[in-house]
């Protein structure tokens, strides 16, 4: 079954505290080469059967009106999966 | 509901209009303060009315409070999902309509309002990323509004606050407008607790009819129960929306 995938981060300028607060505990297991981190959402929407345009229009939609607040967020990716 | 409670607002003279408000309180699955904000209505003298988040009949109320709690879980973002409820588009309607319906968003309330773009900007995690609750300490920056014209200006009342995420965000114009325009209707006074822009509390719309805040008035409307256990500073909200209704100052 195709999946449409879609990932919604935090705008640049937003401060993301548990990115943070996760770049802050990265160090501890001795992983230090990271500068920063910054958490996102990743949506997976199934689709039963072929992906076509009018599903892929929907899924752009769905993503700026729902599954993101484009106050604060940003739909940086939406990408159809074939398994 | 009896009428031994203390009126704290500017009403020595309480006229029948009064107690004939009918006030809103809308459940969503997950609200938890919907009983102390029909409580914090009849309180002050009105009528309390419970509103489902499916149903879409406002039931010819006065004004609406959409209450505190975890509607939806917080489920995607807090309030992003009672945002598409049926009763939110009917007060979405009402609050932009002619007779600008006054809508009172309380914590989670505050949530759906601006995922509803009732309100500008946005929720977002405490800054330091714990759950709050403590006394806190605002002032009131706009005693213009519907909700807040019982309130002297910059008057400083104590109120609970309790919240995962609210850190108000907007972007620098929009920060400018709301101050600009007067419509910072809260801000925190002595800490910022959540790391709120400009260490806002609460905001109104243009219009001064729905206004939305953190922090939990209808938890300070009784003596006995409120902050100190004597703190009543809340109650004024509710006895604010009759002044209003009634056509009082402001």
């Amino acid at each position: 079954m195709p999946r449409i995938v879609v990932d919604v981060m935090l705008k640049p300028e937003i401060l993301d505290p548990q990115g943070k607060a996760i770049a802050g505990a990265l160090p501890r297991l001795g992983f230090n080469a990271f500068e920063a981190v910054r958490q996102g959402k990743r949506f997976e929407l199934s689709v039963d059967g072929e992906v076509t345009e009018e599903i892929l229009a929907q899924a752009r939609e769905a993503a700026e009106t729902m599954l993101s607040n484009p106050v604060i967020e940003d739909v940086v990716n939406v990408e159809v999966i074939d398994d | 509901m009896s009428n031994d409670l203390p009126l704290i607002g500017d009403y020595s003279t309480p006229t029948a209009e009064l107690s004939g408000a009918r006030i809103g309180v809308v459940t969503f699955p997950g609200t938890l303060d919907d009983r102390d904000a029909a409580r914090a209505v009849r309180t002050a003298g009105a009528q309390s009315v419970s509103l489902w988040h499916a149903d879409s009949d406002l039931g010819d109320v006065d004004a609406v409070i959409i209450p505190g709690g975890f509607s939806y879980g917080d489920y995607l973002r807090a309030g992003a999902i009672s945002r598409f409820a049926p009763m939110m588009s009917k007060i979405v309607d009402a609050a932009n309509s002619e007779a600008k319906l006054p809508v009172l968003g309380i914590c989670n309330g505050f949530q759906i309002l601006t995922e509803s773009h009732l309100l500008p900007g946005s929720m977002i995690k405490n800054d330091h990323l714990r759950f709050i609750c403590r006394d806190q300490v605002l002032r009131v920056e706009n005693n213009t509004t519907a909700w807040t014209n019982g309130y002297e200006a910059s008057q400083e009342i104590t109120i609970p606050l309790k919240n995962q995420d609210g850190q108000y965000v907007a972007d620098e114009k929009t920060l400018d407008e709301l101050e600009a325009e007067n419509r910072v209707a809260f801000s925190y006074v002595g800490w910022n607790p959540n790391g709120s822009r400009r260490s806002i509390a609460g905001i109104s719309n243009a219009a001064g009819n729905v206004v939305g805040l953190m922090p939990h008035p209808e938890h300070a409307i009784e003596v006995g129960f409120g902050p100190d256990a004597t703190g009543t500073d809340g109650l004024t909200f509710f006895t604010s929306v009759l002044t209003h209704l009634v056509g009082g100052k402001k």
